[in-house]
């Protein structure tokens, strides 16, 4: 009874734990510090570092956890939750939430970061004309994108639900999901290319040419149609995640409603609007959130078709060059936290679904 | 299956809308993976298409007028007239077309109209693309030296290197601390967790200004581990989440044995949450890795322009920018880039459909 009232922390545990936590830093340090000036073959860094990487984050849970047993059961008890949690908290603190916090108090200042400038950098967002057609284009981004991308992929996960074929027309429908923005960059700039003369090399002047129209330069000169042209990739490489998750929700709509509707005579129309639409709901919910953050945020499409000329700015794109090429830090803070508040109605309605789902 | 039969009448339809679809979904990749095996010129001189048999006029035989013939006035070519713009552009004759063969001298071709494929294929693009281009320089001495550009494979190398742990990180550090959530407490837990969710949608610009500040500080810029942490933070949030759903579902009678047979909830989660959770973590692995190798933004910023650490996405991002017409270059290594991502996609479509919809399906 004695024994269990009061556990009694060694000498020996504390020293072996503060080692543990000093031997952490120094072998992993000393390794970072290997590899950041090392001249080795690249292939064998590349091996090297993988193991590092890989074994390494093990290493930590692992020493940590043995320097915790060292201590009585009250303390392993009390400590342990923090020992799995800590490394997450500490990325996610370190590298995401405190990031977040010191942008905003960054977009305060001007362009260097070193006067107090109130709202003035807010107020310049909306007046400065680069800023606003960035501004405007995030806009047709989020709307067109995102209604296209979720009634395509409703209509085509419908379409395969009837077809006969429906495992491949999935596969190819989803497959750009899995390319990257660069190089699907390259494979619309391919597409929509543009040479003056007869013969036109990109597919989508070849079919204008063909029906006895002008070949046109889609992604430049069609202002501001260009933004479209350039919309249209996004709903390509995202349509195929929206049909995936509405594929399985309706595949969820329970037969016997379906065929009760049948049998009282209700078109496919009715049934999809009237008994579809509504009990897949929450998943057309959570698929348009998802593609809405995914839009704001666009970024290589633009970057790689464009560069953002011709007006085909982003908010993204903005804040890039606002940091790096005019080392504008109070400019690129501020687009960067009115991105922040664009999503931040996303966030909640997002918790609040999770708390409906029955998660905590 | 009254139902059933009666959808069969549009079921034609159907495919036939959805083969359509499918067919412009698939036409832009199919254009990249046809060029990509074209010599350089076919690239720019006709469409990838041609590549299928199709009709085309093909030279014939050619008629030579008379040295009277005035090129300005109506010129008569087998007892018809045209005007000297018809000739150049060609005029069709029936089932021929007429064309100047050759203007000076008053040669005009009869094309005929055939079937022709452009087989030419090649792997040159590739060899160019993966080792790097080989440029012959003459110094001022008169004397040559080859230089070879850099190549895709050291990047290849290098997106791996970060790839990798930047899978691999997360999804260990996500699993603890799901298991941490779900089955152990301890003060704070819900706020934290909490935390963690709302994250799932903060975009990442609002954090980069920040860490970069950060990583200059501690030399941490361009480095394998500095990459590896910014990935890890971006994709944390999403991958916890996920693994949190999957590692609360299991029965809790499961583990509650092992704990009284003396196991620490270390071995516990070693030993069985991990075995038992390959399929979840499989499925979310393959997303976050995906995520990791089409990265340009994150790559950007953090390696910047030292040439050793680049990645793929930023090397082909760089010919697109510099080279924009050699479309033999862009193609291949386009492909080149996508040749990882959709081999992973098709060998484990089925884990990586399931990884999206465990976050998504729900109620």
């Amino acid at each position: 009874m004695s024994a269990q009232a009061k556990p009694r922390i060694s000498m020996k545990a504390v020293l072996l734990s503060l080692l543990v936590l000093l031997a952490n830093i120094a072998v992993h340090g000393s390794i970072f510090l290997f590899f950041r000036d090392s001249t080795l073959n690249p292939l064998l860094t590349a091996v090297f570092a993988v193991l590092w990487g890989v074994v390494g984050v093990y290493l930590i849970y692992y020493t940590f956890n043995w320097a915790v047993e060292q201590y009585p059961e009250q303390v392993r008890r009390k400590v342990l939750p923090f020992i799995f949690v800590g490394p997450a908290t500490l990325v996610l603190g370190w590298l995401l939430i405190l990031p977040a916090l010191r942008t905003l108090y960054l977009s305060f200042f001007n362009a260097s970061s070193d006067k107090f400038v109130g709202l003035a950098n807010y107020a310049a967002i909306f007046t400065d004309r680069l800023l606003a057609t960035a501004l405007r284009n995030n806009l047709l981004w989020v709307f067109v994108g995102t209604l296209a991308c979720v009634s395509l992929g409703l209509l085509i996960a419908i379409l395969a639900d009837r077809s006969s074929y429906e495992r491949i027309a999935k596969s190819i429908i989803f497959m750009p999901m899995a390319i990257s923005f660069v190089a699907a960059g390259v494979i619309w700039k391919f597409v929509y290319y543009y040479q003056p003369g007869d013969e036109q090399i990109g597919i989508l002047n070849a079919i204008v040419t063909f029906f006895g129209g002008e070949p046109q330069a889609w992604t430049s000169m069609l202002q501001p149609w260009n933004n479209f042209f350039l919309i249209i990739i996004l709903i390509w490489m995202q349509t195929g995640f929206a049909m995936v998750i509405f594929s399985a929700a309706i595949k969820g709509v329970p037969e016997d409603i379906l065929e009760a509707a049948r049998v009282d005579g209700a078109g496919e129309v009715k049934i999809f609007f009237g008994i579809m639409i509504p009990y897949i709901s929450s998943t057309i919910l959570t698929v348009t959130t998802t593609i809405i953050v995914f839009t704001l945020k666009i970024f290589d499409v633009v970057m790689v078709m464009t560069g953002g000329q011709y007006d085909t700015e982003v908010v993204a794109t903005q804040f890039y060059r606002q940091f790096f090429m005019y080392r504008n830090f109070g400019y690129g803070s501020t687009l960067a936290i009115v991105l922040l508040i664009a999503v931040l109605p996303v966030i909640i309605i997002n918790l609040r679904q999770f708390r409906k789902q029955g998660g905590f | 299956m009254v139902g059933r039969k009666k959808r069969k009448g549009n079921k034609t339809v159907v495919n036939i809308v959805l083969g359509i679809i499918c067919f412009i979904w698939l036409l832009p990749t199919l254009g990249l993976f046809i060029s990509s095996f074209r010599p350089a010129a076919d690239i720019l001189q006709t469409g990838w298409w041609k590549v299928f048999p199709h009709q085309e006029w093909k030279a014939g035989e050619s008629l030579q007028l008379s040295k009277e013939v005035d090129l300005r006035e109506p010129i008569e070519v087998n007892g018809k007239t045209y005007t000297d713009d018809q000739l150049k552009a060609g005029v069709t004759e029936g089932d021929h077309r007429l064309v100047w063969e050759n203007r000076r001298a008053r040669t005009v071709n009869v094309q005929e109209r055939g079937w022709e494929v452009k087989p030419d294929f090649t792997l040159d693009n590739y060899k160019n693309v993966l080792s790097g281009k080989e440029y012959k320089l003459k110094l001022g001495d008169g004397s040559e030296t080859v230089q070879k550009g850099t190549g895709l494979s050291q990047a290849f190398w290098n997106t791996l290197t970060i790839a990798v742990p930047a899978t691999i990180i997360p999804v260990l550090i996500a699993s603890f601390a799901a298991y941490a959530f779900a089955w152990l407490r301890f003060p704070g837990r819900k706020t934290l967790f909490v935390i963690i969710i709302a994250m799932l949608v903060i975009p990442i610009q609002v954090a980069l200004i920040p860490i970069l500040k950060d990583y200059t500080a501690l030399g941490l810029n361009g480095s394998y581990l500095g990459i590896w942490l910014a990935h890890t933070a971006f994709g944390l949030p999403l991958v916890t989440y996920f693994m949190y759903n999957f590692i609360s579902q299991l029965p809790k009678d499961l583990f509650e044995s092992a704990f009284i047979d003396g196991a620490s909830h270390f071995t516990i989660f070693s030993r069985l949450i991990l075995p038992l959770s390959v399929p979840a973590l499989a499925s979310i692995a393959i997303f976050q890795f995906l995520w990791v190798w089409n990265d340009y933004l994150v790559s950007l910023i953090f390696i910047g322009n030292q040439p050793n650490v680049q990645v793929m996405s930023m090397k082909i991002a760089d010919l697109v920018g510099s080279r924009g017409n050699d479309w033999h270059l862009l193609t291949s290594a386009a492909f080149i880039s996508m040749l990882m991502p959709l081999t992973i996609f098709f060998l484990l479509q089925k884990y990586f459909v399931k990884g999206l919809m465990g976050g998504s399906v729900k109620g």
